[in-house]
């Protein structure tokens, strides 16, 4: 393994982790909080409601709009640490 | 001015803006044509898939949906949303890296196989067909409301006028069409929704508005919802559902669905670089919620409204008379979209939940089932009205429906014609056509997807409410999965990709007509559409997501009975996960 493979295999890694990372909480958010877990987030209430009505009608949103940025924020970042950004 | 001759300002004003900027935008070569030359601000990318992805789905219905169904329906708000999540981070950046033209293009490459191609190219076609029919019918209801033209007539100019800017200017006039319609169709959404945010809690942003106290009564305005809906037998508005998985599984087959839709991955190609294609998501997802976060307050307030006109002193207390009924009522009732029938003859008008339930409750107070039918799709178009708006407000929500409607349609046709002259043509049928035939191929077959999708709105085949929910099948059983397989597996092989697609889509198809019928002829269902029939609770809506985890079983087994790709297959793998050396998108 050369050192340019071994770079672009660290960068593929940081990428995954960071993937798996961000999905957790998309799914947190979503199926945890708006669907699943509604009924044990029942005792929070929020504007006439509970939390999981929330989440389900707009937390989820906010929440993957800023995954979103994170990730690329990140991303565009490790391209440039791993020198393999475009030119 | 007459409320006619307002919307017809609006509507031509912006219909001469879209051919202005068709004029302005013309395509001179297949890379203007397909990926708009690949210079697309990030930015104003994000604002054109947004319009892009918001259809009259999105803008006439789902608040009419969510109204309905309360929190059961936020799956559409999830599910519609999240998918951009997965875009963002698991397809737009490689495959603007891989840098060519269509889905199927990668696909065929990646898998190195003309038939992989084939069927992507197959999968694409039915999924966008099926939804460009939607939104030509959209168009119509919109037209024949609002201008009182003929539908089929509304349709040909609607027509005409995509033909004028996808002909001439591919993706390069689509793209900024579309930037001009996001403006045009958010200001016509949010306006009234601000005014009756206003109205009913004081608080002019909706979605705070949504969880603020409703000024009338006192009282949260979700709670007093809840207590009005539940004294006419409905189920509480924000009450939980029992059959979770399915909600589970719905909004995951809408989440992996709208990642894999071609016409929204497309978008992705015409930014200058994979750091702008992430970018770029995120923005397309600002530019969306600005109206998912507004839809559902818009749902509950004007199902509040609708429901305290209807029993101005209560639901317990006497309904209004018929004779009474405000003007809005009288003008939908014209387009059929609103039903009334006395069924006890008194004159008033009660709406309820006619269930075995609530029949005494019903019968003590004297009523003899429900009377007044209301079409989800009127809420958002007949919310200026309700909140007593001005009329200007009036013509900018049928300028904003009708460019949700065309921005949508003009994506799905470039997808379409794309496919057709770049993947069949080019592809296959002709490899040697000249840079200047391939565009005069795209062209003709972008006019004859315009025509198809003319006459099939103004034909509308009698299943187009359920063909949407194939179109999500189909994209996410079979086009998500093969491209996420393609980036960031090595050992998925041409055989394992073609059986998984196919196994997905098969599936899926499958299992919707089932219960659908076949092929959606009427009455051919083998099994009656209820809860108790489906697999595990799994409604046909949501066996998309079932899908995708076949097609991808599938693949893998398959795969790794069979070789592994060759090695400058491999190659192309890490070529796509790495952004260095991304040039703008090319042809060959």
């Amino acid at each position: 393994m050369t050192e340019h493979d071994r770079n672009a295999a660290a960068y593929w890694s940081a990428n995954l982790r960071l993937i798996i990372g961000s999905l957790i909480v998309w799914a947190l958010v979503s199926y945890g909080g708006g669907i699943l877990f509604r009924p044990l987030l029942a005792g929070i209430s929020i504007g006439g409601t509970d939390l999981g009505f929330w989440f389900a009608q707009q937390g989820s949103i906010l929440t993957f709009i800023a995954l979103i940025f994170f990730y690329a924020w990140r991303m565009n970042k490790l391209d440039k640490e791993f020198d393999l950004h475009e030119e | 001015m007459s409320q006619f001759a307002i919307n017809l300002i609006f509507v031509g004003g912006s219909f001469a803006l879209y051919i202005a900027i068709a004029i302005w935008a013309r395509a001179g070569s297949t890379k203007e044509f397909y990926v708009a030359g690949g210079g697309v601000n990030p930015v104003m990318n994000g604002m054109a898939t947004a319009a892009d992805w918001m259809s009259a789905a999105s803008f006439i219905s789902m608040a009419g949906l969510i109204a309905a169904g309360g929190y059961a329906n936020s799956t559409f708000l999830m599910g519609w949303t999240g998918g951009y999540v997965l875009l963002a981070m698991l397809l737009a950046p490689y495959l603007r890296k891989f840098g060519k033209f269509t889905v199927p293009e990668f696909i065929g490459d990646r898998f190195y196989s003309k038939n992989a191609r084939f069927v992507a190219v197959a999968c694409l076609i039915i999924a966008s067909v099926t939804y460009v029919i939607g939104q030509m019918t959209g168009a119509g209801v919109a037209f024949s409301r609002f201008l009182e033209v003929e539908s089929n007539t509304g349709l040909m100019i609607a027509g005409v006028v995509v033909f004028l800017y996808a002909v001439m200017g591919g993706m390069k006039g689509i793209t900024y069409t579309q930037v001009a319609q996001y403006v045009v169709l958010i200001i016509a959404y949010t306006i009234p929704a601000v005014f009756i945010s206003l109205q009913l809690t004081g608080n002019p942003i909706p979605p705070l508005g949504l969880f603020s106290e409703h000024t009338a009564s006192g009282m949260p305005l979700l709670q007093k919802l809840d207590l009005v809906v539940r004294d006419l037998g409905f189920v509480d508005y924000t009450a939980d559902v029992t059959n979770k998985l399915n909600m589970v599984l719905f909004t995951l087959s809408l989440m992996i669905g709208t990642a894999g839709l071609p016409h929204v991955i497309i978008r992705f190609f015409t930014v200058p670089k994979v750091s702008d294609a992430r970018w770029s998501a995120g923005w397309a997802l600002v530019f969306i919620a600005l109206l998912y976060l507004t839809a559902p307050a818009v749902a509950s307030m004007a199902r509040l409204n609708l429901l305290t006109t209807i029993y101005p002193d209560g639901p317990t207390a006497d309904a209004i008379e018929y004779a009474e009924r405000p003007d809005w009522i009288k003008n939908w009732e014209q387009t059929g979209l609103i039903k009334f029938e006395d069924k006890n003859s008194d004159g008033r008008i009660q709406l309820y939940n006619d269930t075995a339930a609530f029949k005494e409750t019903a019968q003590a107070r004297g009523w003899n089932g429900n009377e007044l039918t209301v079409n989800n799709d009127i809420l958002v178009l007949a919310n200026p009205e309700i909140a007593n708006l001005p009329g200007w407000v009036i013509g900018l929500i049928a300028a904003g429906g009708l460019a949700a409607a065309l921005s949508t349609a003009a994506g799905l046709l470039l997808a379409i014609s794309s496919a057709v002259s770049h993947d069949l043509i080019k592809g296959s049928i002709n490899p040697n056509i000249s840079e200047k035939g391939e565009l005069l191929a795209a062209r003709i077959s972008m006019a004859v997807a315009i025509v198809v999708a003319t006459w099939l709105g103004m034909n509308p085949p009698g299943f187009a409410a359920q063909v949407v929910a194939l179109a999500f099948g189909i994209a996410a059983a079979s086009i998500f999965p093969a491209l996420m397989m393609g980036i960031f597996s090595k050992r998925v092989n041409n055989k394992g990709a073609i059986a998984g697609m196919l196994a997905g889509l098969l599936s899926t198809v499958i299992y919707i007509f089932l219960y659908l019928g076949w092929f959606f002829i009427p009455g051919t269902n083998t099994f009656e559409n209820v809860q108790a029939n489906w697999l595990f609770g799994i409604s046909p809506l949501s066996f998309g997501a079932v899908g995708a985890v076949i097609n991808f079983i599938v693949a893998f087994a398959v795969s790794s009975a069979t070789e592994a790709p060759p090695k400058d297959i491999q190659d192309l793998v890490e070529s796509v996960r790495y952004p260095k050396g991304a040039g703008a998108a090319t042809g060959h």
